[in-house]
């Protein structure tokens, strides 16, 4: 009747997972009965979790990875503080306990931080930079969004009921096969990224479809905000890389659960053939993530230096060729497996081709400070801090592209310092320079200025700490996911990672205390013009935060810097006299369907890791009847009459006459 | 551990290319890193005598060197790395003093099976060789994947079970170095430690002679209790009673260990294996 | 909000030269109808893409009987033949039903889509009982690594096809209850691009599986 499940599953003897599952399951249910009490619910289930709004779906995508990096760097912060401890001892963590958080930590930082970070922030500002009104399919995206965050349910639901994954973020045969790991720790893992990918790949389609089918008037390719290029070399990467990913791991699902022999040891497996497909997706997941933070730079840099991008074309140039060639260097992932000097080399050489278009992105942004006004706000710091950092992770990038020197670095401390090189110096300094600039424009208030700057300078300087004395170990011959060790010289560089792991919590706790100062504070924050920061693109020219509709009258754009052009125009001509004429607007209706469908989902997956067959069958059949039910419907969108949209777009217009006859210039 | 140090001709090249890989791009990351620094201090906005060039947003000089300067790095690089490749395949025979050695290496559950074919002995996690002499290594895995990795002699290599993968090294200095699993292989992984011992030529035969003599024997038997889960802290030593041993074992004719399990096992599913298939 | 029908008024920084206005004029957002088409071929994209994994999986495993029986010895192509003559019909039905929906005619989409989804059953009647004697035989998918690929591979097809039906389903049910509407119109759309992408993949499946298959 329950499958696999009984009270045994649940670690009581543990008291750590137990004791914080216990403490999120409190605080996550005190949270959902203040909203009841409060009378809240409806309003959430309206305006939020009902909404096919791409601006609200942004914004909860960023939320989940706000809340899963907590997660995720507390994982981080544990495995830290048991290498500074497990010198010659078992330090306070078991390994299986220790090899539970190594796996945890990877796969929601990549799967559950940096994709819905990116996405969220693609979501929000594309279609606005675009100059629409919302994406391509408003009801798949509110879909893809709760299947993710499914995703993210499910992995943590893995801390209490049973376990998680011991087998490392990418779950390699045949250790992560049903006779070395027969717990259910690797079906939670293969479960929560399929049902995920599917959010993901959704989002994906919809976002290359809104950047090439959806675009103002006189938006041609070429007139596009880097942002809006980068979204859709990044999109484009995951509709051709996470379909990889999902038969990899179905096939891993098969083996493990039907007794296929894919990746098995025993009749004719081949794990080989598993690196080679999980890096084929593996690969162009970096680039997935790396993408849309460079355009985030290129807007940020351009914006706070008041010129436009250097090197535009270069740029999207670059840009195109990185998601290109991203497909053809997954080897450089297993140089050390023996696959023969012609291989390792062209490979090698492919993945140090990818450093040339990256690199001239980095002078460029490097030549559009050149001759700039540079105002040196939370965003610019974070972007600065980036170049500066994200050129000593490609240093050490092209370093293990060298088979003979990775020959001696590979799967070493030296490759985790390179990782998270790029990574945090490249996906989350741009994901939280994003969060800085666009804030404001998603809710009508700027983020607080000087705790944004201390939450920067603590988390640059952590980063230091926390991972240079990696690289050295690398040097030192240290290799990763060890539990515990006995060679003195490495300790010392071991405290200071900890240490500087210490200083990135100052710099997530700042992060806090700026989202709770600013809300609190938010009058006096308040963005009345709509362009806080004297942006370049169209998103700031609409209100802050935006209408349903984003604009009540879609923008003709005739060059690149639309809302730049038109405020050197408002200068020059006063501003626009003329009264628009305004017409009714179709807008999509929310629409449970996503909701609904992710909890079928999460039904279903959890079924599926536990084998509860009837429940799988609820669960399928739910989603089904979901969008049947949604199909049925008569009426999918709502018109904004003519009159209303009139009237918003007035007092738009009449907060911002006041202010500018206040300032004197937009 | 250091690999700064090295012992044998395949690290110090491998690091000879680390280092002059690191150089050649310092010499470009350097100056990029301070150009970063000056042009943000230099123009920035409370600046009065930096020049303002709100629309400046072309060079095609500019833009040809910024393309330039990657690309011819790139091409240094990857004539260093087609070469490097090519002379440092793992696959490709060292030259040394004396006899090659041949050395059949086993990753088992939580430790290192060294079988030396030719001499007709096999050791637990302690590597003897002659300095000097070629290193001929065949490797394979009884069980899951794991990496050989003695960072001090250079190039690691994966261990697959039903596979073979092939390695040459050298060590040009006696003493004694530490070797790992580089790959994450379950709960006993970070006990996977070995030692190698480099020795005097004219000592080896005899260490050869005392293990023949002294070691139990080593055949299918002893080697299926071998493949159980275990961290070794004993070096035990084997006289090897069957040399065809370890292409059975990368043949699969004995089949894979039964691999690592979980040392403690608090969440166990109710049902078990028995309900997964 | 402002209109912004000005001219940047320090043209052309980038030096594009005319570059950003590549062929003609970009005249706003496509019509729904175009962007679901278009969104829903990217989607039959990527799923070819997730075709293509298990197609590299099958040639990297076809070798791999360890010791059981290969393609040759499995395959009977006259039964492939029949399968592929009921996918190609059902396709031909398929495009009737679409010209039907084009010109709003109920009656002949109804009974172009049932005839579809007849032939799309004999497909997976066939199917079934082909895996069904494979596994009779002791030939299932976990007797080897080759047959894993191959029941993997053409099984993710027929699951493909069963899933087409029971989107056909659906859509004999909406049209019958609710007629052409413009969404449902997109919808048929999007059912004709998925059951002929089908037969393409089924093609492959043709070729790679069954007739390399069986040579190999």
């Amino acid at each position: 009747m329950l499958g696999k499940l009984g009270w045994s599953v649940i670690p009581f003897d543990q008291p750590i997972p137990l004791f914080v599952g216990a403490v999120v399951l409190v605080v996550i249910l005190g949270v959902i009965a203040w909203v009841i009490v409060a009378g809240h619910f409806p309003y959430l289930w309206r305006e939020w979790i009902t909404s096919v709004d791409h601006k609200r779906i942004g914004v909860m995508y960023t939320l989940l990875a706000m809340v899963m990096l907590l997660r995720g760097f507390s994982d981080a912060i544990m495995m830290r503080a048991q290498q500074a401890i497990a010198y010659h001892s078992n330090g306070y963590l078991p390994p299986e306990h220790f090899n539970q958080i190594f796996s945890a930590h990877g796969t929601i930082m990549i799967f559950f931080v940096g994709m819905p970070f990116v996405i969220g922030l693609m979501n929000l500002v594309v279609p606005l930079q675009l100059g629409v009104r919302d994406v391509a399919f408003p009801t798949l995206n509110s879909v893809g969004f709760w299947l993710t965050a499914t995703g993210a349910l499910l992995v943590n639901i893995s801390l209490v009921v049973g376990e998680f994954a011991r087998t490392g973020w990418l779950p390699y045969p045949p250790l992560s096969e049903l006779t070395y790991s027969p717990g259910v720790g690797v079906d939670y893992y293969l479960w929560s990224l399929e049902i995920s990918g599917v959010g993901t790949l959704v989002a994906g389609i919809n976002l290359v479809t809104t950047v090439l089918k959806l675009r103002t008037k006189g938006m041609t390719y070429l007139r596009m905000p880097m942002f809006c290029w980068t979204t859709l070399a990044s999109n484009l990467l995951i509709v051709a890389a996470f379909p990889i990913l999902t038969a990899t791991l179905a096939m891993l699902i098969l083996d493990r659960n039907f007794g296929f022999h894919f990746f098995t040891n025993e009749a004719g497996g081949n794990v080989m053939m598993f690196m080679n497909l999980i890096w084929a997706w593996g690969h162009p997941e970096v680039y997935i993530l790396v993408l849309p933070a460079f355009g985030i730079f290129s807007e940020v840099v351009s914006t706070f230096s008041c010129k436009p991008l250097f090197g535009y074309r270069s740029m999207v140039l670059a840009t195109m060729a990185i998601c290109l060639i991203s497909f053809m260097v997954w080897l450089h992932h297993f140089f050390t497996m023996g696959a023969g000097p012609d291989v390792n080399a062209i490979f090698g050489i492919a993945s140090m081709i990818i450093a040339v278009p990256t690199g001239v992105k980095i002078y460029n942004w490097l030549f559009t400070m050149y001759g700039g006004r540079i105002r040196f706000a939370t965003p610019m710091m974070w972007s600065i801090g980036f170049m500066v950092t994200f050129i000593i992770g490609g240093l050490t990038g092209v370093l293990v592209a060298v088979p003979p020197a990775d020959f001696l670095l590979h799967n070493s401390l030296f490759l985790v310092a390179h990782f998270h090189n790029v990574i945090i110096g490249g996906v989350l300094f741009g994901a939280f320079a994003g969060y800085n600039y666009w804030f404001p424009k998603a809710f009508g208030f700027r983020l607080h200025e000087g705790l944004g700057k201390a939450a920067f300078w603590f988390w640059l300087s952590g980063f230091y700490f926390a991972f240079m004395p990696l690289y050295a170990l690398g040097f030192l011959g240290m290799t990763r996911r060890m539990q515990h060790y006995d060679v003195a010289q490495w300790r010392p560089w071991l405290i200071a990672a900890a240490f500087g792991a210490i200083l990135i919590l100052i710099g997530i706790i700042f992060q806090v205390a700026q989202l709770v100062v600013s809300i609190r504070r938010r009058a006096e924050l308040r963005d009345r013009t709509g362009d806080p920061w004297d942006g370049r693109s169209l998103e700031w020219a609409t209100a802050s935060p935006p209408p349903a509709f984003n604009f009540a009258i879609s923008p003709n754009v005739t060059g690149v810097d639309a809302y730049w052009a038109i405020k050197a125009h408002a200068k020059q001509q006063d501003l626009e006299k003329r009264e628009p004429d305004y017409a009714d607007i179709e807008m999509p209706r929310n629409s449970p369907t996503g909701f609904v469908c992710a909890f079928f989902a999460t039904v279903m997956g959890f079924a599926l890791i536990w084998h509860i067959w009837w429940m799988v069958a609820v669960g399928g059949v739910g989603a089904f009847a979901t969008f049947v039910a949604f199909a049925w419907r008569d009426h999918d969108e709502y018109v904004i009459p003519a009159a209303e949209v009139a009237r918003i777009d007035r007092a738009i217009i009449a907060e911002r006459r006041a202010l500018l006859g206040l300032a004197g210039s937009p | 551990m250091n690999i700064f140090d090295p012992q044998g001709p395949i690290a110090a090249a491998d690091k000879t290319i680390l280092i002059d890989s690191i150089a050649i791009m310092l010499a470009i990351v350097l100056p990029t890193i301070v150009a970063i620094f000056a042009f943000a201090f230099w123009f920035r906005q409370s600046n009065p005598r930096a020049v303002y060039r709100p629309d400046w947003a072309y060079s095609g000089r500019i833009e040809l060197v910024v393309w330039s300067i990657p690309a011819l790095t790139i091409i240094l690089l990857g004539g260093v790395a087609w070469i490097g490749s090519h002379q440092l395949d793992p696959a490709t025979r060292v030259e040394g003093t004396g006899s090659p050695v041949r050395v059949q290496v086993v990753s088992l559950d939580w430790k290192w099976l060294f079988i030396y074919p030719d001499q007709r002995i096999a050791t637990i996690n302690a590597l003897t060789v002659p300095v000097g002499a070629p290193l001929t290594l065949e490797l394979t895995s009884a069980s899951v994947m794991n990496v050989f990795f003695v960072p001090q002699l250079g190039s690691m290599i994966y261990t697959m079970n039903g596979m073979i993968t092939p390695l040459n090294l050298r060590a040009d200095q006696e003493g004694n170095y530490q070797g790992l699993s580089a790959h994450f292989s379950g709960d006993g992984f970070p006990d996977m430690l070995f030692d190698v011992h480099v020795i005097s030529p004219l000592a080896f035969p005899d260490w050869v002679a005392n293990t023949a003599r002294s070691g139990q024997a080593l055949n299918r038997d002893s080697y299926n209790k071998l493949a159980q889960q275990s961290i070794e802290a004993t070096k035990t030593s084997y006289r090897l009673e069957d040399p065809e041993l370890f292409g059975k074992i990368a043949t699969r004719q004995i089949p894979p260990g039964p691999g690592p399990q979980l040392t403690t096992n608090p969440a166990k599913p109710a049902a078990g294996v028995g309900n997964a298939r | 909000m402002v209109d912004a029908t000005i001219a940047y008024p320090h043209s052309d920084p980038h030096h594009l030269r005319g570059m950003e206005a590549l062929g003609i004029a970009h005249s706003g957002p496509a019509s729904k109808r175009i962007a679901t088409g278009y969104g829903f071929w990217i989607f039959i994209l990527s799923d070819m893409v997730m075709f293509s994994a298990f197609f590299a999986t099958y040639a990297v495993l076809l070798g791999q009987t360890a010791g059981g029986p290969s393609g040759r010895e499995l395959f009977d192509l006259r039964n492939v033949a029949i399968e592929t003559a009921f996918l190609l019909a059902s396709s031909f039905t398929c495009g009737l039903a679409s010209i039907a929906a084009d010109t709003r005619s109920t009656i002949w989409f109804q009974l172009g889509l049932a005839v579809t989804c007849v032939f799309g059953l004999g497909f997976l009647t066939i199917e079934g009982r082909e895996f069904a004697s494979l596994v009779a035989r002791g030939a299932g998918p976990t007797r080897s690594a080759f047959l894993s690929a191959f029941f993997t591979l053409v099984g993710c097809h027929g699951l493909h096809v069963s899933a087409g039906i029971l989107w056909l389903l659906t859509m004999m049910a909406q049209v019958f209850a609710k007629g052409f509407r413009p969404d449902i119109l997109r919808r048929i759309l999007c059912f004709a691009l998925f059951w002929h992408a089908l037969d393409i993949i089924w093609i492959a499946v043709f070729t790679v599986v069954y007739l390399i298959g069986s040579a190999a």
